[in-house]
């Protein structure tokens, strides 16, 4: 067999398999978002239905100030991390990076242990925050699974800075606050700007901690589904995912163009 | 004093993230959540956990090592052709097959049911299930073994046996595969701890018959105690984090020999 034929055989299963369930379904979910009533046109009453556009903004609004907490926090964790050895560091990285693989409605009951009815918070202080199920809840959980996937991503470019920049920078008589401005957060961009895309991506997908915790809050995922199973509106719940999708992945391409870091979402 | 504010916040983030957890464990062994741990330990609510959702547990062991299997086969010879061929044509697909990485699970849950969902024996096997996990997957397994691919000179090895009289399957299997392992062993770590832990998909796509891990804990969230929610949690931390452990050292050790 020839060298050329063999890769061939190669790509194969991996060809027939993506045309298959992936990129056959996909197409099948475009087009059956223009087979209601509304036609192609039922792009444009998600913008004119005000319960959608809410929904929208306040999954982008939620999803964004989770992204800038996540990074602030990690960014202050990781550079903190890398540039101090003292004992414990280990386990200090580790509870930080422990709910990495940990599933959506997972961490969904992790917060209503700390906000819900029967939670820490709400045992210490009896009768005052019960946050769980609200959008501080849903901004928490998503928080909770941000930060290890910014952190791990930060601490990697960090840990490639090179040392003598900030001794240049010392020698010269700069303080602190402006090694970080000038020096180390300049050298860190492309990587916050995949990591921020990570986590803004990932928040907006989060199905499993909405799942969990939104009884009552109206978040893009949670639209998609209930219109899904409860409304059978399978066109909307198409054009939403669609939507969905489209927002998402062309984010991630623009700020993968943008820092050249090879990066992955999920949960 | 503004010395300490990254420690404190450090500190401050790994409560947030650890507590929880500690409650969930602990809830999951005390006799009573309301009583505390005044009220004694106990394995019970595991065990109850056990009767209830076993069959779940290991449903979701078996679809793991499936989708390692399927992954594995789709996404080696895969991945070595990409390294092999690295052009725009191969971006483009790589691309391509990444895309369950930024499309919210959801919405490809919602795009194979609107396909499939009318096949109803496939649409109630456990394989539906499968297809969900490998898509999700996939990607994962490709890059990690394209990374590793792509930093050795595969090239000049393979001439070096071609002109021994090593067919190209032949060179796959023993140059290819070896020299890939690094990359094979954190993609295959990567898959089973993802698969394990998959929800987004999977609550689309089961059945009332087939009901996987994290569809249990959902269920058990919803309907059962505290006690046995958090006893459900434990049995999965118990199965998880010594999977994120050696996923966590297996990737550490294929980005040495990308080095």
């Amino acid at each position: 067999m020839r060298q050329s034929h063999f890769l061939t055989v190669c790509m194969l299963p991996l060809a027939i398999f993506t045309l298959a369930f992936l990129a056959i379904p996909i197409g099948r979910l475009i087009l059956a978002s223009g087979e209601s009533d509304a036609g192609w046109a039922i792009y444009l009453r998600i913008l004119q239905t005000p319960r959608y556009l809410s929904t929208l903004m306040q999954t982008v609004v939620v999803s964004l100030a989770v992204t800038v907490a996540a990074l602030a926090i990690s960014t202050t964790a990781g550079l903190y991390l890398v540039r101090n050895r003292f004992t414990g560091r280990n386990v200090l990285l580790s509870i930080l990076t422990l709910p990495l693989a940990f599933p959506g409605v997972v961490v969904g009951f992790m917060i209503i242990l700390l906000g819900g009815r029967q939670g820490l918070v709400n045992q210490i202080l009896p009768g005052h925050w019960v946050f769980a199920y609200s959008i501080t809840g849903l901004f928490l959980g998503y928080l909770y699974f941000s930060i290890p996937r910014v952190l791990l991503t930060v601490m990697a470019a960090a840990e490639k800075i090179d040392p003598a920049l900030e001794e240049a920078a010392k020698t010269l008589g700069a303080p602190a606050h402006r090694i970080v401005l000038d020096v180390l957060l300049p050298a860190l961009a492309p990587a916050l700007i995949a990591a921020g895309a990570i986590a803004f991506a990932t928040a907006m997908g989060a199905f499993g901690t909405a799942f969990t915790l939104a009884t009552d809050i109206d978040v893009l995922p949670m639209v998609i589904y209930t219109e899904f199973t409860l409304s059978a509106n399978i066109a909307m719940a198409s054009a939403l995912s669609v939507v969905l999708g489209l927002v998402t992945w062309v984010l991630l391409l623009i700020a993968r163009n943008m820092s050249g870091a090879t990066i992955a979402a999920g949960g | 004093m503004t010395r300490s504010i990254p420690l404190i916040v450090t500190l401050l983030a790994c409560a947030f993230l650890l507590i929880p957890i500690i409650q969930s464990v602990l809830a999951g062994l005390t006799v009573s959540y309301f009583r505390g741990l005044s009220s004694g330990l106990t394995l019970k609510w595991v065990g109850q956990v056990w009767e209830l959702y076993s069959g779940s547990i290991f449903l979701s062991i078996g679809l793991a090592l499936a989708c390692l299997v399927v992954t594995l086969i789709l996404g080696v010879p895969a991945a070595y052709a990409l390294a092999r061929n690295p052009g725009r044509a191969s971006r483009v697909l790589e691309e391509f097959i990444s895309l369950p990485l930024a499309i919210p699970g959801l919405a490809l849950a919602l795009a194979l049911l609107q396909l499939y969902g009318g096949w109803s024996d496939f649409r109630t096997s456990w394989l539906f299930i499968l297809v969900g996990h490998v898509l999700y997957t996939l990607p994962f397994m490709v890059r990690s073994v394209l990374s590793v691919l792509a930093a050795i000179d595969l090239k000049s090895l393979e001439e070096g046996a071609a002109t021994l009289g090593a067919g190209p399957a032949r060179r796959f299997i023993d140059i290819v595969v070896p020299n890939a392992m690094p990359g094979i062993l954190a993609g295959a770590l990567t898959v089973v701890t993802l698969s394990i832990g998959e929800f987004n998909l999977t609550w689309m796509l089961h059945t009332p018959l087939l009901k996987t891990l994290p569809v249990g804990l959902a269920d058990s969230y919803a309907s059962m105690r505290l006690e046995v929610a958090s006893a459900y949690t434990l049995v999965f931390f118990v199965m998880i984090v010594p999977l994120l452990m050696a996923m966590q050292w297996a990737s550490a050790r294929a980005q040495r020999i990308m080095q």
